[in-house]
């Protein structure tokens, strides 16, 4: 729309133009009327399938606040009700509980690929221990196996399906590495993923967006979706569950491996240390000069993957010499 | 007839008839010919289509989509990313318009303005019907939710494309409401956010590849060659795509322009089509010639791996497109009001729509990050929904057009009047 062209020079008076404005044809306008009526119908119709959401998504799951705002009230609250949908849906009783850090504490992982056969008994025992979907065998945990000579990711399989070990591969596990420097939490555009101070990073499950951008940035494939809702029996569910770790899944959030805090904050080791049946896992707190991940790491010439990203993982990588 | 000025309620009252006027324009959009309703017809039996699609999507799940944990984006965001360039294209208008006065270019920039709203709005629901959860939408509201501002890029976008909506409807609004007053419009109200609009458009289209460029784990994307290539791309895009909308207001309305415009635009879309190609050979040099990480994906795009080739033919055929639509763009018939001009835009749009979709969003995730290829192809209600959000946009365009193309006639026939 060009100013110049405007055709009103100053010497013109302005035009009635508010009479056009209260016209309009009686007709035209009702038909219009029953065509915007049909199409509304049209649309509510087309739209009706979310009338069925109110039994998965309650009035207080919508206006809960993120996990950082919440009271003890309110935390005390939410468990319930969670356990309460829990058992509606699931018919399992469970317990939701919220560990928080131990103070002065920082968690570090330490696999000896040495060790590791790629037997898979960890992903199994994640897939019990966190209440994963059962349908699809999920777990936190991909086992690669990867030829000797090379510790190139594109030369590494995660689809095997023989016995194990073979003579020319070697196993390695890959799970979030809980960086120091974690590119899923900063994309994150509603906070609802965060790293503790003991070095672990959560996600709020009843917060997240599901815009899956974390799933984008992070560069060791940590991350899942829950595409859709989580199934499993209610013999199947572990009850003993952490509000930012363990507790099953809401759909269409994501999940990632969190060190197992519910048993680790506790002082027992994660579900996957202990189902490894060849001692390739090594876990604890960094801090304490007497643990055996401090030993590893000290007396181990480890490695961590893709330092060159500059994540800073706290999982670590080594071989026997 | 004639009104004095002080006793006409429009001139007294001009910010409280403003709703009114749109709401008459509305009205006035909402009249036409048979060919009209048919074509709004099929545009809201579209847009139903995907809006209950993406009900069923609710509360299904995304697992009714195809996207995997492997490739965690799909068609949404690929569509997304192409729309973002269709809004920031219509600033190639608005710059010969208000940057270096052309006068003619200055009758038709509206159209540019319009096709970046309904292009805005394209954008909003792409995002929206890829969120998991859409009720938790409230999260990102800024105050009362918790907005990752600055250090997500997602926040960034959010801001820069409500801006950008928010910026274009006021100045269509306002400039559309004046010409029907038959008033000059204030330079004071509107140039301020042309010339801001400029430096948005801008942004809009470099912070959406910010999105993808700035992830260290996906060497793919991981290029400061990005940002610009989306630009080009979008100055393609955007203004073959406003050729073909002034073509068919011709054919349907009766709408004239002078044929400088579009001939601008031509000369345009030929050296940003050009540094376009220029930047992608680049690209595909320095990926095929170093080798290594970057590569993995590349090859996979362009001649498949391990036995996969499910974007081979995608990227060809963009590939393709694009060099015909280049040369198209380059012969002197494509100057004038030929069907060679429009082949080439047509060419063009769908060539960089499959570029920056299926050509760029989608390899950025195979292989993926563990190197692992798992393929993707958009399932039925990704493509019902990517529809109806077209639908609607073309619905919101068509309207908008003709809000403008009514003000127009209703002020030449009162000028007739008064002569």
């Amino acid at each position: 729309m060009n100013s110049s062209d405007s055709p009103s020079s100053p010497s013109k008076p302005p035009l009635p133009i508010l009479s056009i404005l209260d016209n309009g044809s009686t007709r035209r306008t009702a038909l219009k009327g029953v065509a915007m009526t049909l199409g509304l119908a049209a649309f509510g119709k087309a739209i009706w399938p979310l009338t069925t959401i109110p039994e998965n998504v309650s009035v207080s799951e919508f206006l809960q606040q993120h996990y950082k705002e919440l009271t003890e009230d309110d935390k005390t609250a939410v468990f319930k009700r969670l356990a309460a949908e829990t058992k509606q849906q699931y018919g399992a009783d469970v317990t939701i509980s919220d560990q928080r850090p131990i103070p002065g504490v920082k968690f570090a992982y330490a696999i000896n690929l040495s060790k590791c056969n790629g037997n898979g008994k960890c992903m199994e025992a994640c897939n019990k221990e966190n209440n994963h979907h059962r349908g699809v065998d999920q777990s936190y945990i991909r086992v690669l196996e990867m030829s000797k000579g090379s510790l190139d990711l594109g030369k590494g399989t995660t689809t095997f399906d023989h016995t194990v070990p073979q003579d020319d591969k070697f196993y390695m596990p890959v799970q979030c590495q809980q960086c120091d420097n974690p590119p899923c939490v900063t994309v994150c555009p509603v906070e609802a993923t965060w790293k503790e101070e003991d070095g672990i990073v959560v996600v709020d499950y009843n917060w997240c967006i599901g815009c899956r951008y974390c799933e984008a940035a992070c560069p060791y494939h940590a991350r899942r979706f829950n595409w859709e809702k989580p199934e499993l029996s209610a013999e199947e569910v572990n009850p003993n569950q952490g509000y930012l770790s363990n507790r099953i899944r809401p759909q269409g959030t994501m999940e990632k491996c969190h060190f197992c805090l519910h048993r680790t904050r506790e002082g027992r080791q994660p579900a996957c240390l202990e189902a490894c049946p060849t001692g390739a896992r090594v876990f604890g707190d960094i801090n304490d000069p007497e643990s055996d991940i401090n030993w590893v790491i000290k007396n181990k010439r480890v490695f961590v993957l893709k330092e060159e990203l500059g994540t800073q993982p706290s999982f670590f990588y080594f071989f026997d010499s | 007839m004639t009104v004095d000025a002080r006793t006409d309620p429009m001139s007294a009252h001009p910010v409280r008839n403003y709703p009114k006027f749109l709401w008459w324009a509305l009205g006035e959009a909402t009249n036409g010919n048979l060919p009209f309703y048919a074509w709004m017809l099929a545009l809201t039996a579209i847009a139903l289509v995907g809006a209950n699609a993406w009900a069923v999507q609710v509360v299904d799940g995304m697992i009714v989509t195809n996207m995997t944990d492997h490739v965690s984006w799909g068609l949404y965001i690929a569509n997304f990313t192409f729309c973002v360039g269709l809004a920031a294209g219509g600033v190639m208008m608005v710059i010969p318009a208000y940057l270096y006065d052309d006068e003619e270019m200055h009758k038709v920039v509206i159209i540019g303005e319009i096709v970046a709203i309904s292009a805005i709005i394209m954008c909003t629901l792409s995002v929206l019907v890829d969120l998991g959860r859409p009720d938790r939408f409230w999260h990102m509201l800024p105050g009362i939710g918790r907005f990752n501002w600055p250090m997500s890029m997602l926040t960034w976008d959010v801001i820069v494309l409500n801006g950008y909506l928010l910026i274009n409807l006021h100045i269509v609004g306002y400039l559309l409401y004046m010409r029907f007053l038959g008033q000059r419009p204030n330079p004071t109200w509107y140039i301020p956010f042309v010339m801001l609009s400029i430096a948005w458009a801008i942004s809009i289209h470099t912070v959406t590849a910010f999105l993808y460029c700035g992830l260290g784990g996906r060497p793919f994307w991981n290029t400061s060659l990005l940002a610009p290539r989306f630009l080009a791309s979008a100055f393609v895009s955007g203004p073959s795509f406003i050729i073909l909308v002034m073509r068919v207001l011709r054919i349907t309305t009766g709408y004239t322009a002078s044929p400088a415009p579009a001939r601008l635009l031509i000369q345009i879309i030929r050296v940003a089509m050009t540094v376009n190609l220029i930047m992608l050979a680049s690209e595909i040099f320095t990926m095929f010639y170093t080798g290594g990480s970057h590569l993995a994906a590349a090859n996979y795009l362009f001649f498949g791996s391990h036995g996969r080739s499910g974007l081979v033919p995608w990227i060809w055929t963009a590939i393709g497109l694009n060099l015909i639509g280049t040369m198209l763009f380059f012969t002197k018939s494509a100057l004038e009001r030929s069907p060679a001009r429009i082949l080439a835009c047509l060419c063009c749009i769908v060539g960089i729509w499959i570029e920056k979709g299926m050509g760029l969003i989608i390899p950025g995730f195979i292989p993926s990050t563990l190197h692992q290829i798992v393929e993707y192809t958009p399932s039925l209600t990704e493509w019902k929904i990517t529809a109806g959000i077209w639908a609607v946009g073309l619905i919101v365009m068509t309207l908008l057009l003709k809000m403008m193309i009514s003000v127009q006639k209703t002020r030449e026939v009162l000028e007739l009047h008064v002569e």
